[in-house]
């Protein structure tokens, strides 16, 4: 992996400045069935094609934010900062 | 023995250098290559070949092929045909037994020896498999390329540069050099990247010329890493221009590899750079106007070429070179034999497409040229030039397979791969390109099927009946070209941490050892028993200025923090301590310290020595999920942290204090944390006790690291170190994180059963925990008392009824317990006081039992006193 990130803070860097965390998961709320809680701890979809994944500007500005990037290609199509879970949910109150 | 001036010869003929070959000293002019002063010298063998042992001599003369692999001033395997001349450089033959004339391993070429066909190795060596250390051995010394430096290659050192540019020219030919000029016009940041030495000195306008120089590949994100010298430059380039040319193919037909069987190439760089005639009496067989050509240039410097085969319009099917010691006497081409001490053969030219393909070009086959093309380049990689096709034509390289002599017919010169080998290889079922090359390592070798592939590609397609294009060609991975590993790696670097308290540490003699980016004191003397004594009888002080520190603040950072972990903090009161550990949503334990609440709104959280930066990441990672108003600062490397511990340590920090009172066990009591200033330092102190003794742990400014130090040493407080801590910890029974505990490890089994609030509506690990504690335990962690006075080692299998049944994580001789202690993890049936079982040690089974609850002090007495 060569490819260049975009770090939404400091702009287009090489990838290896940037800590990759994974693939956007979905984590259950309030209690999870054994079935659904190994499905959120141990299974990615490790799509080929367009994923939605975690990546920080480790050793930059140190922000965390989503990517996403085409798996075959390593082209990211878009990058963007969360939104949190509280921010949208205050958003509903 | 040099020609008389030519009009383009880079060498100066007014300075003169030495250095030695083989122990004798050669002369050469400055802009000689150490290949062509060895040349010229008299020299035509170069080298014996990978398995044969064969004579070779120089053939493409441009670097790409292993007939010139010498070992020069130790560093092996280098093209001495590009390698500049340099004083006393100390140039040596490699791969031979004996002397490049005479090499008695050149047997192998005559009786077959022990690896002649291919995959000879596979078939046969691997029985019986207990020989195969001895056949290794045996054959290691027999092949091979080049000997490296027993006492290390440290002798070199390499470096790497990050560099930008707007447009990367690789190749400086002539249309290389044009495209430099034109993006030069248009804008800065131009790079000229050439392998060869012809552009050194040569002034570009606006082009920075990068030479002798090889890119390596071309990777995605436009990065090129380029080799000059012993620097690696890593190239990001908007645009880049592949104008890597053309290399000439040779021809297959018996003694192809004889000593002065030459490429067109190869011989028009010996006569026009170095004024060299690479013989007296040639022969030049060759396709296309421009190879042709070298005949009339041979002539002009008094060669004499009895005879021209042009392979385009004579279809000369068999032609046999005929060799005396391995160099090359006469070649026949149908039947009609010509004396020559200089054959000049050429299939033509194919496109250098291996960069374009790398960076995800499709190559495919031109029948009517008879060459392999890039096409749909990727964007932003241009091709301009020969590598584009243009000039470029091949006629079929596989004239003859087999001679009325007898002689090798080599596909492949590198790893000595010939037409029988490819054969057989298609006789055994390996029918596509991409088996061959494995089976036979054709195209493997040093040149890396520079000069092979286009012949393996043909023998194929003739011998399985299909075309060219449907053989293919094999992936085109990088390296381009050959690069030393010490490139790759870089300077070698062992970047440790060190305390602002380290050379207080050295200064008192301690032994420091690595712990994780850190070194530490393992212990002051050779006997880390008298500073755990020091501990418990009197006073110590350890430096812990190691642990991570994270400040988290903000309105909601006891509701991060409720969050992040299974304990509770929303209750802790501020000025109070909590310890605390982290769990994934795996329910794994990941890290555990103390959680010190300063305000409402601020907790002081500390984490293990190597926990600092994933706690941090972890910390942020979730906020930026969640969204709680609260910042998290990683402080660790500007706080400074000692802990004094031991009976007197409330006595001698009241003395560093103004006054002795808000130390006193009422006003600071066990897990109180406290704003002091200590000997003139503003301090956070912490009550806490993993030693097990009345401790205070301080944190403050790492500035004031040593005056802090010097003080509480001058207090009567005994250094001690990490050796002496582990001792003094597993007297208590608490757990070292990574060394007691695993990626498999929860808090129920790890015996913490007290520590996650499961009332909680939500916290990192809860859903994992709920199920745990459904599921039946496989193993719990527990302590024990060795029933003798052995010490088992760390991972010490415990055994059950003759039956593996566990494992040690820790243990010491400790005493204050009086005997050896340690933790296990061990069934949880067998997890009860007072249990025994055997732990294996030095191949005996030790007894031991079970011991729950602290060695030392159970009822913690002595560090909340
Ligand atoms: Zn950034």
């Amino acid at each position: 992996m060569s490819f260049l990130l975009e770090c939404p803070r400091c702009g287009s860097r090489p990838v290896d400045e940037f800590a990759y965390f994974g693939e956007v998961t979905r984590r259950p709320k309030g209690s999870a069935s054994l079935r659904e809680l190994t499905e959120y701890v141990y299974f990615r979809d490790n799509v080929a094609g367009v994923q939605r994944e975690w990546w920080q500007h480790r050793t930059g500005c140190g922000e965390w934010f989503l990517a996403e990037r085409d798996t075959r290609t390593n082209e990211v199509l878009a990058i963007h900062l969360p939104q949190p879970e509280r921010a949208q949910a205050g958003g509903a109150e | 023995m040099r020609l008389p001036p030519q009009p383009r010869e880079r060498i100066d003929r007014s300075q003169r250098i030495l250095f030695t070959f083989d122990g004798k000293v050669v002369g050469g002019y400055a802009g000689d290559t150490i290949g062509s002063a060895l040349f010229a010298h008299g020299q035509r063998i170069f080298s014996r070949s990978f398995k044969y042992h064969r004579p070779r001599g120089l053939l493409c003369c441009s670097g790409h092929c292993p007939n010139c692999l010498m070992t020069v001033d130790g560093v092996p395997n280098v093209r001495v045909c590009v390698e500049p001349i340099r004083d006393g450089a100390v140039v040596e033959p490699q791969n031979v037994w004996g002397s490049l004339e005479r090499d008695v391993l050149s047997i192998t070429d005559k009786i077959g020896g022990p690896f002649t066909p291919v995959g000879f190795y596979y078939r046969t060596m691997i029985r019986p498999r207990r020989l195969w250390p001895v056949y290794e051995k045996v054959l290691r010394n027999l092949a091979g390329l080049g000997r490296l430096r027993k006492d290390g290659a440290g002798h070199t050192r390499y470096d790497v540069e990050h560099r930008r540019a707007r447009v990367l020219v690789v190749g400086g030919g002539e249309a290389g050099r044009a495209a430099a000029l034109a993006a030069a016009a248009l804008g800065p940041d131009v790079v000229l990247v050439d392998e060869t030495a012809d552009l050194v000195g040569h002034e570009l306008e606006g082009v920075e010329v990068l030479a002798p120089a090889r890119a390596l590949g071309i990777w995605e994100g436009g990065l090129v890493p380029v080799v000059a010298g012993s620097v690696l430059h890593r190239f990001r380039a908007e645009r880049i221009v592949v104008a890597a040319g053309a290399l000439d193919q040779p021809l297959v037909f018996p003694g192809n590899d004889l000593v002065g069987v030459m490429l067109p190439g190869g011989v028009r760089r010996l006569v026009r750079d170095f004024a060299i005639a690479p013989g007296s009496r040639a022969v030049v067989i060759a396709a296309g106007e421009e190879d042709l050509e070298i005949a009339g240039e041979l002539r002009e410097v008094g060669v004499a070429v009895p005879e021209v085969v042009d392979l385009t319009s004579t279809p000369a099917r068999r032609i046999e070179a005929h060799g005396r010691k391995g160099r090359v006497a006469a070649v026949s081409v149908d039947g009609r034999k010509v004396d020559c001490d200089l054959v000049v053969a050429s299939a033509g030219r194919q496109p250098a497409y291996s960069l374009l393909a790398q960076a995800g070009a499709r190559v495919e086959y031109d029948e009517s040229r008879g060459i392999f093309v890039p096409t749909n380049l990727p964007a932003g990689v241009e091709a301009v030039g020969s590598v584009t096709g243009e000039d470029c034509v091949t006629v079929d390289p596989v004239r003859t397979t087999k001679g009325a002599g007898g002689d090798k017919c080599f596909v492949c010169v590198c790893e000595d791969v010939t037409t029988k080998d490819i054969a057989r290889a298609i006789d055994e079922g390996f029918d596509s390109i991409e088996l061959a090359k494995r089976y036979t390592t054709v195209t493997m070798g040093p040149c890396q099927g520079k000069l092979c592939q286009l012949a393996s590609i043909r023998l194929y397609a003739q011998a399985t009946g299909v075309g060219e294009a449907a053989v293919g060609t094999t992936t085109a991975r990088p390296p381009w070209a050959p690069v030393e590993l010490g490139v790759l790696a870089g300077r070698h670097f062992e970047p440790a941490r060190r305390t602002s308290v380290h050379f207080r540490h050295e200064e008192a003699g301690a032994r420091m050892m690595w712990a994780g980016p850190w070194k530490r004191p393992y212990a002051y003397g050779e006997r880390p028993e008298d500073e755990v004594r020091a501990v418990h009888d009197s006073l110590g002080v350890i430096d812990v200025s190691t642990l991570g520190k994270i400040l988290v603040e903000g309105p909601e950072a006891a509701d991060l923090l409720e969050r992040l972990y299974p304990n509770r903090f929303g209750d802790l009161r501020p000025g109070r301590i909590r310890y605390g550990v982290l769990t994934s949503d795996a329910g794994r334990i990941m890290d555990d310290g103390t959680v010190a609440r300063l305000a409402d709104d601020l907790y002081y959280v500390t984490t293990t020595s190597t926990g600092a930066d994933s706690v941090t990441a972890w910390f942020e990672w979730w906020n930026a999920v969640w969204g709680y108003d609260a910042e998290i600062v990683n402080v660790t490397g500007a706080l400074a942290a000692l802990n004094l511990a031991g009976p007197r340590a409330r006595e001698a920090l009241g003395r560093l204090v103004d006054d002795p009172d808000v130390v006193s066990a009422e006003s600071f009591r066990y897990l109180d944390a406290k704003a002091l200033v200590v000997a003139g330092v503003p301090c956070l102190a912490l009550r806490i006790g993993f030693v097990g003794e009345l401790g205070y742990e301080l944190h403050f400014p790492s500035p004031a690291g040593e005056h802090v130090w010097d003080r509480l040493v001058a207090e009567g407080a005994r250094p001690f170190g990490l050796e002496p801590q582990r001792v003094l910890r597993l007297e208590k029974g608490h757990i070292i994180v990574g060394q007691d505990t695993d990626s498999e490890s929860n808090l129920l089994s790890a015996g913490m059963q007290w520590l996650p609030k499961m009332d909680k509506d939500d916290f990192v690990g809860k859903l994992a925990l709920e199920h745990f504690a459904e599921r039946p335990e496989r193993e719990r962690l527990v302590g024990f008392r060795m029933e003798e006075d052995v010490l088992p080692v760390e991972g010490a299998q415990i055994v059950v009824e003759g039956r593996p049944a566990g494992r040690v994580t820790s243990a010491r001789r400790s005493e204050a317990v009086g005997g050896v202690i340690g933790l296990a993890w061990l069934p949880p049936d067998r997890a009860e006081e007072g249990t025994r079982f055997e732990v294996r040690v030095d191949r005996r089974l030790v007894g031991a039992r079970v011991a729950h609850g602290p060695f030392y002090d159970p009822a913690g007495e002595r560090m909340r006193a």
